[in-house]
């Protein structure tokens, strides 16, 4: 049978057997290496669970060192829809378990599946922000259910409760948040107002992710690589705030039941001392579950505004407060000197025009005007300059005029590192031709906003800003709550000196004007033995009430330390409720006590009610 | 003729060698397939490697005994042993308890046997008994039916069993017919049942043009395939280049007029009745021919046709009507009509998921996760192949493929030395077992043929899977090794 006829078919065979073989290998060569890298894909998101880790967010301590915000542990009750309805588990008893009815679990559900990044493979928070005592007990219960897990996150607690407009808070990223910053995920938090916002970049870390394996059945294995490949959460910067946290909750105290506002800069430096805004709330109202009711509740208060920062979002007339501006920019253009002296019988009058006075020597001279905050002197002064035939036309003295103001921080946002500063308002030429027609006017037209009426609008920041300016002789730094950043710099915008257009030798007339008032002028009820204060008392006209009143302040005279605006709205006269304020908040700073003396005053401040019930 | 005085000088080595890097490259498979992170003990009996180290040991004695015996007793005790498999095979139908489905299993306290495994060795021998004796002639159907009884007659208790993969593995024995001289029209049968069936099952249910939904694309395709088949043996066997003129010319005309019929005349036409109707006319055309010609092979060419379209009907009603759910839908997701993402589609993706995770150089050993996570089903037995595949990437597939290559064809090398006929036989049934094992083994795990439970040989975990194999390898070994014993 050796040379059987059939011998040839060996090499059939064994070409079948080969082809099949090269068939087997193409397959494999597709699969393996042409299609491996989508297959290795796939391997990965079945076995492979990322979970990320919160870092620990950063703590915000005051210019004393003093804790204001830290962070408690909670908890995040997230679930991966797929997972949890492959399994086929009973909701109802898993409802109970977590302790929420089915409807409610359900109407989660459908609001997840309609939040942007929702994907059924990957984790959702179906309830958020457990505290450790509310998660201890679903714990123990939780185990038992595939597709949920408990992910901890972080929350806010205060040492203080004041100052909640200024720190903000930490709420959940929207859609917005979302698309504009892929670090953030369905169910992430970030700061939402306040330095938590502004900082927020520091302040968040960097999330960790631990890589878990799991098996076919859900079941974590254990850590991918014994955890190499594991990303630690890096921990947030540490954020000191230029806030006197002590000064800021004394300042809430004294404008408990007042509407309005109490800014206080350190004037060598723009670090903002406190920034108080009135009727505040607590910020710990903000913090965990109840936030989002709490929000709703503040959002809708209409009477208070409780979520409306009028330190730097309210605009008032800045009424006298702003003669010192006028004051400045009238030397500079060579209207008036320190001795020009305009007469005043009760008031300026011109034509049919009369702007009042109330009663004082006359005629006066700078300092006294500033003194007696008179308003003729300023109307004769602005009315000069306006008018005044070395600048051609009325448009160019007034936006004369304005370059000044602007110089002084007025008519543009300051640049404060919190959202929502507004920017007040600096009338200029446009304005005027608008609506009198080209230099159509004169001095006479626009003479309220000599005494810091008319068109002029300020932020209560702006008019600190401008006490700052004057105690300093000339420049300010950009008003800012920071002062430092562990491991990071402060913005170079908060070191920048911003230099007026006013010659600091203008300066020491005012500031002397301002000393007077104290001493025997519109403040002289408020002044404090020890400290020389310079102040200056104003007026808002208030068209829908009564007035609201101004203080503008810098001490001690000769080595500012503070300069301060207080704005208490709807109280009359600046020198019956805003001086004693500023005062007070001077001399605590200065000195930390309020000397027994002082305590009546005090006693009465805190307890007055301004707010009509 | 004095046998073995020194057998071990005499085996091939180089097989010997090939099914100990076999043996050991499936025992690390195994490892890695189950390892779990807390084993540290490889010899541990409780764990399934730890029990393949002992299986293996034992394979090896077995191996050394077959290769001690006496060469006669393969040959002169052929028949015996198969009868006595053929009892333990019914014995084992009768008496096994159900094992998932399957009532193959035979256990002897913690042991279990798969007697369906072992019967193809007795098998093997049978058959190379029985066509090496003298007077045998394959294309003589007086004398070869009892060859195809051998061998369908163990298949038939098996698929009684509900081990339809162990028992298709013993078709792998008609190629070694093939090489007796069994005409190749057989296996030219067998490749047209084949694609038959696949093409009626896949298409059965698509229809031709959208607008005429009750007609099945499949059946149409089947005849349209055996007309042309038809046209090429006609040519081949033949050289009959009119009738195939003609035949093309008119199945062409009738589908156009079809056609045009559907399409100007709005007619609902049934274009598999026109082939069926072409096919009828070339069957009378071929008959007319054989009256002319007297040429048997118009004949069986006709029969050829007519056989076909049958089949093909039968096929789609077979699939319909006689297979069991499972089977249905394995074939359907094998033949990518269905994605049924948790039952055998799940099992096929996430064994190609796994092999396909390896690339080129695999995730590294005991790195893989589909394996060691459960993801890929019965990863130690059927599904082996995975943890190849994910842990050693294409290389070491590659490799693995490439080493049974080299044992099949040194197998048929060492089958084409023999001086004897059953030897030879003997040999080539080896080579073509290991061959229809791996085809469908590895076919399945990478998708490319239906999800059949065959194991890998010398891979796959088990006592039966390992020691059938070796036996049936030794079996041979000895043979050969005592080849020059016997007269041309």
């Amino acid at each position: 049978m050796i040379n059987d006829q059939y011998q040839k078919r060996k090499y059939v065979l064994a070409a079948i057997f080969i082809s099949v073989a090269l068939i087997y290998i193409a397959r494999l060569f597709f699969l393996q290496v042409v299609d491996g890298s989508d297959y290795l894909k796939q391997s990965e998101n079945n076995a492979y669970v990322n979970r990320v880790i919160i870092p620990s967010r950063g703590l915000i301590k005051d210019r004393n060192g003093k804790l204001i915000v830290y962070n408690k542990p909670a908890y995040d009750l997230m679930i991966i829809p797929r997972e949890f309805a492959s399994a086929k588990q009973d909701t109802a008893e898993f409802c109970k378990a977590i302790g929420m009815t089915v409807e409610q679990f359900n109407a989660r559900m459908k609001e997840l599946r309609n939040k942007r990044g929702y994907n059924r493979f990957r984790p959702a928070p179906l309830i958020q922000q457990f505290d450790n005592e509310e998660f201890s007990a679903i714990r123990e219960k939780l185990y038992r259910f595939k597709g949920v897990y408990a992910q901890k996150q972080v929350l806010r607690e205060y040492n203080y409760h004041n100052g909640a407009l200024v720190l903000g808070s930490i709420g959940e990223v929207d859609t917005s948040i979302i698309n504009n910053d892929n670090y953030y995920k369905l169910g992430d938090f970030a700061g939402m107002e306040g330095v938590e916002k502004t900082y927020e970049k520091w302040l968040r870390g960097e999330k960790g992710f631990e890589i878990l394996l799991r098996d076919s059945r859900g079941r974590i294995m254990g850590k991918y690589n014994d955890g190499k490949e594991d990303i630690a959460p890096v921990q947030g910067h540490e954020l000191t705030l230029s806030l006197d946290i002590e000064l800021q909750k004394y300042g809430e105290e004294l404008m408990n039941g007042k509407k309005g506002s109490v800014t206080a800069i350190e004037p060598a430096t723009g670090e903002i001392l406190a920034l108080i805004s009135s009727p505040t709330y607590d910020p710990s109202l903000l913090v965990g579950r109840g936030r989002s009711e709490n929000y709703k509740k503040l959002y809708r208060d209409k009477k208070l505004l409780p979520l409306f920062n009028r330190a730097i979002q309210a605009q008032y007339p800045p009424g006298s407060t702003f003669k010192t501006a006028q004051a400045l920019i009238l030397q500079q253009e060579g209207i008036i000197t320190s001795h020009t002296a305009f007469g005043c019988s009760h008031g300026f009058h011109s034509g049919g025009l009369t702007v009042g006075c109330h009663g004082h020597t006359s005629p006066l001279d700078l300092m006294h005007s500033i003194q007696h905050s008179c308003n003729a002197y300023y109307c004769y002064g602005y009315k000069n300059m306006i008018d005044d035939r070395k600048y051609g036309t009325v448009s160019k003295a007034i936006d004369t005029w304005r370059d000044h103001t602007l110089s002084l921080g007025f008519g543009n946002r300051l640049g404060i590192d919190i959202p929502g500063e507004k920017s007040g308002k600096i009338p200029d030429s446009k304005k005027y031709n608008r609506i009198y027609g080209d230099n159509r006017w004169k001095g006479l037209t626009i003479i309220s906003n000599s005494i810091g009426q008319g068109e002029i609008l300020s932020t209560p920041l702006q008019i600190a800003n401008l006490g700052a300016t004057i105690a300093n002789r000339g420049f300010f730094y950009t008003p800012h709550l920071v002062k430092g950043i562990s491991d990071a710099e402060i913005d170079t915008s908060f070191i920048t000196k911003h230099v007026s257009t006013i010659d600091p030798k203008y300066y020491d007339v005012i500031v002397d004007g301002m000393e007077l008032v104290m001493i025997s002028g519109t403040g002289f009820y408020s002044r404090i033995d020890s400290i020389s204060v310079c102040g200056k008392t104003g007026t808002a006209q208030n068209p829908h009430g009564k007035d609201h009143s101004i203080f503008m302040a810098f001490a001690p005279k000769d080595d500012p330390k503070i300069a301060i605006s207080v704005v208490v709205e709807n109280s009359g006269f600046g020198a019956t409720w805003a001086a004693p304020i500023a005062t007070l908040m001077i001399e605590k700073y200065l000195k930390g006590y309020i000397p027994k003396k002082r305590e009546p005053i005090e006693k009465r401040l805190k307890e007055a009610n301004l707010i009509n019930e | 003729m004095r046998s073995d005085e020194n057998i071990f000088s005499k085996i091939d080595w180089i097989t010997v060698a090939l099914y100990f890097v076999l043996v050991i490259c499936g025992w690390f498979a195994i490892y890695g397939a189950v390892y779990e992170f807390d084993d540290t003990y490889f010899w541990d009996f409780s764990t399934k490697f730890g029990r393949q180290f002992v299986w293996i040991i034992c394979a090896i004695a077995i191996g050394t005994v077959l290769l001690l015996l006496n060469n006669r007793v393969y040959d002169t005790f052929s028949y015996q042993i198969y009868i006595l498999a053929i009892i333990v095979l019914i014995v084992t139908l009768v008496i096994a308890t159900d094992t998932r489905g399957s009532r193959s299993w035979l256990k002897f306290g913690s042991i279990s046997l798969q007697p369906a495994e072992f019967a193809k060795t007795a098998t093997c021998l049978a058959l190379a008994k029985y066509t090496s004796a003298f007077g045998f002639n394959i294309k003589n159907l007086a004398s070869s039916w009892k060859a195809y009884l051998i061998i369908l007659l163990p298949m038939l208790i098996i698929i009684c069993q509900k081990e339809t993969g162990t028992a298709l593995a013993y078709l792998a024995m008609f190629l070694v017919l093939y090489r007796l001289g069994m005409t190749g029209i057989v296996l030219l049968l067998g490749v047209c049942a084949v694609v038959y069936f696949i093409v009626a099952i896949r298409y059965g249910e698509v229809p031709i043009i959208n607008d005429l939904p009750d007609e099945s694309f499949g059946i149409f395709l089947v005849v349209m395939f055996a007309i042309g088949i038809t046209l090429a043996l006609i040519w081949f066997y033949l050289e009959d280049f009119e009738f195939i003129k003609w035949s093309a010319l008119g199945v062409t005309a009738f589908m156009v007029v079809g056609y045009g019929l559907y399409k100007w005349l709005n007619l609902s036409v049934s274009f598999s009745l026109i082939a069926l109707v072409c096919s009828g006319i070339m069957g009378i055309g071929m008959i007319v021919m054989f009256f002319k010609t007297r040429k048997f092979q118009y004949i069986f060419i006709s029969l050829f046709l007519g056989g076909s379209i049958a089949f093909g009907n039968m096929a789609d009603y077979a699939f319909n009507n006689i297979l069991a759910h499972h089977q249905r839908e394995r074939i359907k997701v094998t033949l990518g009509m269905e994605m049924d993402e948790k039952g055998s589609f799940y099992n096929v993706n996430q064994s190609m998921i796994a092999i396909g995770a390896g690339q080129i150089t695999g995730k590294g050993f005991l790195n893989g996760t589909q394996n060691r996570y459960g993801f890929v089903p019965e990863k130690e037995t059927d599904f082996i192949f995975c943890t190849v595949g994910e842990e050693h990437g294409f290389i070491g597939s590659f490799v693995v493929i490439l080493l049974f290559v080299v044992l099949m064809l040194r197998l048929i090398y060492l089958a084409e030395r023999q001086r004897s006929a059953f030897s030879r036989i003997y040999g080539y049934c080896v080579s073509s077992i290991f061959f229809f094992h791996l085809a469908i083994n590895i076919g399945m795990v990478t998708g490319l043929t239906p999800v059949i439970g065959i194991p890998l040989p010398f891979f796959s975990y088990g006592g039966s899977s390992l020691w059938s194999f070796t036996i049936l390898l030794f079996v041979f070994l000895r043979l050969d090794a005592s080849r020059k014993e016997y007269m041309g």
